[in-house]
Parts: C-alpha cells; structure tokens; sequence
C-alpha cells in the first residue's frame, strides 16, 4: 500500500516535472530582485512592460508593488511591422511611445532589443531613456550569440530569482547579439547598476537613470 | 382505472420544483419554464441583456448584471457585479465592484474588488482595480493601476508590520550561478 502510494506520487512529480518543461525554460535572474527593489521603496510607482501581456506578471507586480502597469506590446509592433516598408522602423519607433517625459519609475524591456536593427534599438533606448523617472530602473536582457530561433518570448515570472521563458509563434526576425559597447552606448543618461552573464548566455542588464546634475 | 387517471395527469403538471409555486399559480402553469427562469433570475438578483438589444447612453443599478448586447456610454453598478458575455460589446466606461469580461470592451474600467478578463475576453482602455486577472488568451491593452490596494494596506492600523512582512513567492529552484560582466 505504501508502495503504491510512493510510486503514485513519483508517477505525478514526473509528470508534473515534464509539463513544466513543455511550459518554457526556467531563466535564473539576478537583476530582477534588485529591479523590485528599486521600486518597492516608491510609491505608487508606474511600471511599463514592453512585452506581451502575461496575465501572472500584471498580478504578481501589481500586487507586490501597488503599482500602475502601462502594458505597451513593442513584440507585437515589431512583428507585425512590415519588413520592406518606405518607412524604417526606427522612424516609426521615434512616435511610438507618446508618455510624458520623467513619468516612468521602472521599464521591463525582456530581450525585445535582440529582435532590433542597431538604429532601431538606439532609437527606441533613447525614448525609454527620456520617459524614465531619475534614479528609475530599466531591466533588459541581451543573447550574447546570434540566433536563427526568430521566435519571440513571454517572460512568466516566478519569483524574484527566476522567470520562465515561453516562446511563442510569430512570422519571424532574426535575433542580433549587441555588443556590449554598443549597449552602454545605447543607454546614453543611464548607467549601467548590475549586469549578469547567465550560463545560459544571457546577459542581464540593470540600468538606473543618473540625475542630470551629474 | 386509478393507474390510467394518474398516466394521464402526470404530464399535464407544470415542471417547476416546488409543489407551492405548482399550486399557487394556476396561470403560471400554462409557461412554466419561463416562470422558472424568471423565479432563479431574482433568486440570484441577476439581471440580463439580451444579444439584440442596443442602448446608448447611461446604465445605473443595484443589481448584478449580465450584458450580451452593446452598450454605449456609461455604467455604473457600485456595489454589484457586472459581467461581459461572450456576445457583449461595450464602448463605455464602467464602474462596478467587480466586472467580469468574457466579451469585449472599449473603454476604461474601474471596479473596487477586482476586473477579470477571461480567456478570449477583450479590453481596450485603462484598469484601475485592486485585484486584476487577466487569462490566457485574453487580449488587452491599455495600463493596469493596482495602486489602491497598496494604499488601502499603508492607512491600515499597522503599516509598519504590513510592510515587513516578505511577499509570497511560489516554490521555485535556485538560480544558477552567474559570472558578473565587466
């Protein structure tokens, strides 16, 4: 009886173990507890996700930081942005987001630059840049290798130390690995608070936005 | 005899169930169904709009309400639930202690205890809510403010021990080491 009993629920860990690597791969993050952090001390802080809208995240960061989400789907644009078309996309990327100056206290960009051209992602960093509050938080993650899995991610967080990677179909772009040089560089106004490089390859940046005086 | 009498009344019963409403209303038992429906509808204080219907302008009221049909303009149901069928579209602003959306709604949404969008659901406009749940599958867009609850918890009695307390955090492995980078 106990046997049975012991089998049964080895039977369901083994299960459960293989659902949840259909589910995505588990990403191991350094930065996003410190991201947190930087945020739990504000109040009602404004936080905005520029990936696909993960129904857990608005819960989990709602809840823990009483905050205002904006939820602006920049994988969504950029997929469906036409490739080829008269305008490029780093002029469509210079109107994209019509926020106020300063009025941002935390940016989660996930690794949406990897799926940018270089003027397309020294555009884009620039109008996060402008949009973020001083001493805001700006978390990102960058491949260090090129990729031909032009398949775009849903970030799940679990935790504080962790976030699940989900892909999920789209039509497809090629995903860059930006130096490291050119990153910093990006960034201009920002500095560079934590950076990681995961086993997996990936590098996590922190970046928090430096006061003007200095 | 006796058994061929009671074959034949049985089905002209009307199909309610309770015996009281079946001797109380005599009427009512010529559209039984309908009554039965009626009388489970004001059990639960629900009421519905129905697929065909249209209105333009403002909805107030004091009981749950379910909308199938297309509303525009405003509602507001304060103290109550409203939910978003499958068939609702909405251009409005709404107002309710909890709204539900399994259809879809253009507009922003305000509820004091908590806005669920359910999978296939839509919402196009800006949350404010305390709790919010947002399905697989559902599609939105627009800014979600949590911040009342954060507010709600620093004016309660103690602040100071609300705030120690960690935040729940699901079981998860430990990270893997990391290099740091320059």
């Amino acid at each position: 009886m106990l046997w049975d009993l012991r089998n049964k629920e080895r039977n369901e860990a083994a299960a459960a173990a293989a659902a949840v690597s259909d589910a995505g791969q588990l990403i191991p993050t350094k930065v996003l507890r410190k991201f947190l952090a930087s945020l739990t001390s504000r109040e009602s802080p404004v936080l905005m996700d520029l990936g696909p809208v993960v129904g857990s995240n608005v819960t989990f960061l709602g809840e823990r930081l009483g905050c205002k989400i904006i939820l602006e789907d920049l994988f969504a644009d950029v997929e469906r942005y036409p490739k080829g078309s008269e305008t490029p996309l780093h002029e469509y990327l210079k109107t994209r987001l019509k926020h106020m100056p300063e009025s941002v206290d935390g940016i989660l960009c996930w690794n949406l630059f990897d799926f940018l051209d270089l003027p397309s992602a020294q555009v884009l960093a620039s109008a996060l840049t402008k949009i973020l509050r001083t001493d805001g938080a700006l978390l990102s993650f960058f491949a260090t290798i090129g990729s031909t899995d032009a398949r775009f991610s849903k970030y799940v967080i679990l935790g504080d130390d962790s976030v699940r990677q989900r892909p999920y179909s789209t039509t497809g772009r090629k995903q860059n690995a930006l130096p490291n040089r050119d990153i910093i560089r990006m960034f201009e106004g920002l500095k560079v608070a934590e950076s990681f490089l995961l086993k997996n390859n990936v590098r996590e940046f922190l970046f928090r936005k430096i006061p003007q005086t200095q | 005899m006796w058994k061929r009498d009671e074959a034949v009344r049985q089905p002209a019963q009307p199909a309610v169930p309770t015996n009281e409403a079946a001797a109380t209303a005599p009427a009512a038992a010529a559209q039984p169904v309908r009554q039965d429906t009626y009388r489970s509808q004001n059990a639960r204080d629900v009421v519905n709009i129905g697929k065909s219907v249209v209105i333009k302008g403002e909805l107030n009221g004091s009981e749950d309400l379910t909308i199938e049909g297309h509303v525009e303009g405003k509602i507001e149901l304060r103290d109550h639930v409203l939910t978003i069928g499958p068939n609702g579209k909405i251009k409005a602003e709404l107002f309710a202690k909890a709204v539900v959306v399994l259809g879809e709604v253009i507009g922003n949404v305000s509820a004091t205890e908590k806005v669920d969008i359910r999978e296939n659901g839509s919402v196009e406009g800006d949350i404010t809510s305390p709790r919010v749940a947002i399905a697989e599958g559902a599609h939105f867009r627009g800014s979600v403010d949590m911040a009342q609850k954060a507010k709600q918890v620093s004016s309660g009695p103690r602040p100071a021990e609300v705030k120690s307390q960690p935040a729940p955090q699901p079981v998860m492995q430990q990270p893997q080491q990391a290099q740091k980078v320059g």
